[in-house]
């Protein structure tokens, strides 16, 4: 299972180099590993479908408690053959679609990273791990969707899908954490799934909306839409992959994991019930309005989102059916649909609907498989998609509660509409008259074909026979979102219900619109309000606020001045440190000058006197000779408190300074205050209060006991081990040694700079 | 001696900063200076002071006679003193430089290259 996940990532990294070595068939050499991975998958079917769940475990990072732990049951087992499936065919038809593309090679590199983070996101166990491949898919997916990344438009639609999504992840991070808290520490999902009392949680709310929002931005829902037709910058066999069956469904896969154990409560009824069924609407209508193929796509894989999203919310046996049923419905007709509408784009040059016509002849079994799916996507017997369509009537009806009336009217609306939109692509570019295109149309060739007509005929396949995807995908499926066992059975024929009936209207009212599309259309070519209010809009204001606020707080803070920086940092240390002391510091500092002779006064007395005459002084070379005052008094405290090496080397280190200051100091102007008396004053009162601050750092420290040294065994080492008796040097040259050949370095990097410098100089002067 | 060092290590910090605090470069070579005795007097007084007890071991014995003073912190801030110096000399040499290339010996006025 480990391998199996990440395989692709291997792949990853040979995709390149196979696809430069193989040209033309790499696209079907690489499909091999998906291909496996979906026998693979296959090969688990009867042990799930027995209503088995297996946890597969790896120790990943066991100090943390951080397992590569795998959960095999029915849900990620129909996303891992679906994400497999269609990859497999992805892969070849990207191999004709891109033919020829300098950056296949690329492409490839990334399409596997994304499969494999996308596999791993769906069979985790353990959330954290789950988090790691859900931000993978997201940075994944935002280099497949600015791939073609020349165009500025393609990269702005990328980034906005990565924010989105990202800002999303977050909320997700935090919702999944405070769950493990709710769950008692628990980590995994099966885990999570196990626990009893989550709905108990006092949090619960916030971690439903904080959960809800990494799902909601990831799947598209209202009102983070947007991203998702902006994404259509990909190139098609991205589109078809990301939103067939990944990407976009991962937030829908996270809802249905979390089903059991989070749902069940008002608030996950109706925040999942009310925002699907809006989101379900919103994707309809703004697909009637498109006139581009893939932005209709786009936009029926929202109302796709929002219907799944729906039904999750619901939560009744039959809306879980309806996911699923439908769920890997629209897997399938989704992807082969996106691939067909890449074929077309790739034969005629355009991707617009309405300059399109009459390819009936040229394509026909592109118009085939199209006719397929379309079907399958406007839910008509006997395909698939009408057993999706048909549970899906039924678990509206059947949703209890206001929300009954609310998503069964919203779901028959967006029904109507999808039913005229998958008439005008079945229909639009095939019939009619023949128009000119900017390429002159053939057959697509047979990569770009095996993936859209085999997943086509699936959908008949399932529908005609729906023992075979109830018994081995849905039913499983079913009862890991459901939580208990059911017996799934799909049948074309209900019999003549409530759902029949508004599946029949829908058909009619649909194919009246249709007839009446070109009218339509223009009437909301005279909306342009939606584009204005959009939430596209709210992104782009909140988008141009960052950058206010990043450029305001940079004005403040990085705005140049050396003296702004060094007050940011003291008042920062003085504040933080300054509190700290206050807070933990119980008994008065001890102060205790007694202890102290005379002439050490005096030379302590020295310092401080330097000190302040250094900074008051005019005179440049007063103050350097204070300076060497002050350089020289340390060097007697050393001397003084049992430190002879560091007062000799004080001694020689004050009078090279003093010398590089009198040689270099006097080559500069004089001193000069530039300051006001009052900037004067501010400045003083700032160097004061870290003086002060260190001082009474310095007091309070001195009352702490000191433990034992750490340094008691380099002394008993130092004469037997180290042959020396001088121990700071022992310990400089052999304890910590490494440290002074550091420090050896530094002082040579530092003697090269000033060489390199005093020589430009020279340079200078010799032009 | 340790809290009369304090008053003494918080005034070399207070000058340190109030000199790095003005605009005129030459000024800023001096809080440098002041600024690095402060941090290796600070240093070397939390680590204990103790008189006429300095880290050397007589010939012939293996240990000091009668006790030491704690040789780690004098040897943390020996290095410090040298690291220090090779700061500052390469200081000095770049704030001359800076000089000489924009003529110019106000920081304020020196902001154009930062925005």
């Amino acid at each position: 299972m480990l391998l199996a996940v990440l395989s692709g990532f291997i792949l990853c990294t040979l995709a390149p180099w196979l696809t430069r070595s193989f040209g033309d068939r790499a696209g079907w050499l690489l499909s091999l590993l998906p291909a496996a991975l979906f026998i693979y998958f296959l090969t688990w079917i009867p042990t799930i479908a027995q209503g088995e769940a297996v946890i597969i475990h790896y120790p990943w990072i066991p100090g943390l408690d951080i397992n590569m732990s795998f959960l095999v049951d029915g849900l990620s087992l129909l996303f891992a053959l679906l994400i497999s499936g269609i990859g497999t065919f992805i892969i070849i038809y990207a191999g004709g679609y891109l033919h020829g593309h300098k950056d296949l090679p690329r492409f490839y590199a990334i399409m596997f990273a994304f499969m494999a983070s996308m596999l791993g996101l769906v069979l985790s166990d353990n959330i954290i791990a789950l988090f790691v491949f859900w931000e993978l898919t997201s940075v994944t997916s935002y280099l497949l969707i600015g791939f073609l990344h020349e165009d500025k438009d393609n990269r702005w639609f990328a980034l906005q899908g990565l924010l989105v999504t990202v800002v999303g992840g977050l909320a997700l991070l935090a919702g999944l954490l405070m769950l493990a808290v709710a769950a008692g520490g628990e980590y995994t999902l099966s885990g999570i799934l196990a626990a009893e009392d989550i709905h108990a949680y006092p949090f619960y709310t916030g971690m439903v909306l904080a959960i809800l929002l990494g799902t909601f931005t990831k799947s598209a829902q209202v009102p983070f839409h947007f991203w998702l037709p902006n994404a259509m910058a990909a190139p098609t066999p991205v589109s078809a992959f990301l939103h067939s069956a990944t990407m976009v469904k991962a937030g829908v896969f996270l809802m249905a994991r979390l089903n059991p154990s989070v749902g069940g409560t008002d608030l996950w009824f109706y925040a999942l019930g009310i925002f699907g069924a809006l989101t379900m609407l919103t994707g309809s209508v703004m697909a009637l309005r498109s006139t581009g193929l893939k932005a209709i796509l786009a936009y029926t894989t929202v109302m796709a989102l929002g219907t799944l999203t729906m039904l999750i919310g619901i939560g009744t046996e039959q809306a879980i059916i309806a996911a699923m049923t439908f769920l890997l419905a629209h897997a399938l007709y989704k992807a082969a649909l996106f691939m067909l509408a890449g074929a077309l784009d790739h034969e005629t040059g355009t991707k617009d609907v309405t300059k399109m016509g009459g390819l009936r002849q040229v394509m026909p079994i592109t118009f085939l498989a199209a006719c397929l799916a379309a079907l399958s996507l406007a839910g008509l017997p006997p395909l698939f998609g009408f057993i999706g369509k048909e549970l899906m009537f039924e678990a509206t009806l059947g949703a209890g509660g206001a929300l009954a009336a609310f998503t069964s009217l919203l779901a028959l609306l967006s029904a109507i509409m999808i039913v005229a939109m998958a008439a005008v692509f079945a229909l639009r570019p095939f019939t009619g008259r023949r128009k000119e295109t900017p390429k002159t149309p053939h057959e697509a060739p047979l990569s770009m074909l095996i993936g859209p007509v085999t997943l086509a005929t699936l959908g008949l396949v399932f529908g005609l026979f729906g023992f075979l995807p109830a018994a081995a995908l849905v039913g499983p499926a079913v009862a890991a979102v459901y939580g208990d066992p059911i017996t799934v059975e799909l049948y074309l024929w209900h019999g003549i219900n409530a759902p029949l009936m508004m599946s029949i209207a829908a058909v009619i009212a649909g194919l009246v619109l249709f007839a009446k599309w070109d009218t339509v259309l223009a009437g909301f070519k005279r909306l342009t309000f939606i584009d204005r209010f959009g939430m596209e809009r709210g992104y782009e204001h909140a988008m141009d606020g960052l950058v206010a606020v990043a450029e305001w707080q940079t004005r403040l803070l990085q705005n140049g001045s050396m003296g702004n920086y060094l007050t940011t940092i003291v008042l920062t240390i003085v504040g933080l440190a300054g509190w700290t002391l206050l807070v933990h510091t119980d008994t008065p500092i001890p102060l205790g000058l007694f202890d102290v002779n005379l002439y050490e006064a005096v030379v302590a007395g020295l310092v401080v006197v330097g000190a302040v005459f250094a900074s008051v002084t005019t005179s440049r070379l007063g103050a350097v000779a204070t300076l060497g005052i002050i350089g020289f008094s340390i060097a007697l405290i050393y001397v003084l408190f049992s430190a002879p090496d560091l007062g000799t080397t004080q001694i020689m280190v004050e009078t090279l300074t003093v010398i590089l200051l009198v040689l270099v100091l006097f080559r500069l102007p004089g001193f000069i205050d530039y300051s006001a008396p009052a900037t004067r004053i501010k400045d003083a009162v700032v160097a004061v209060a870290l003086g002060g601050l260190m001082t009474l750092l310095i007091l309070a420290v001195n009352d702490v006991p000191v433990a034992e040294p750490i340094s008691d065994q380099l002394v008993h080492w130092s004469e037997p081990e180290g042959h020396g008796r001088n121990i700071v040097n022992v310990i400089l040259v052999d304890f910590r040694a490494l440290d002074t050949l550091g420090e050896i370095f530094v002082i040579g990097l530092a003697a090269i700079g000033v060489y390199a410098m005093i020589r430009f100089r020279a340079e200078d002067k010799a032009q | 001696m340790e809290p009369l060092m304090a008053f003494v290590v918080g005034g070399l910090f207070a000058a340190s900063i109030y000199m790095m605090l003005r605009r005129s470069l030459v000024k800023l070579v001096i809080g440098l200076i002041l600024l690095s005795n402060a941090a290796n007097l600070l240093i070397f007084t939390v680590s204990g002071m103790q008189r006429g007890l300095p880290p050397l071991i007589a010939p012939g014995d293996t240990l000091p006679a009668g006790g030491w003073a704690d040789p780690l912190p004098q040897a943390l801030v020996l290095t410090a003193i040298v690291i220090g110096f090779g700061v500052l000399a390469f200081a000095v040499v770049l704030i001359h430089r800076a000089y000489v290339v924009v003529k110019e010996d106000d920081l304020e006025k020196m902001r154009s290259t930062d925005t």
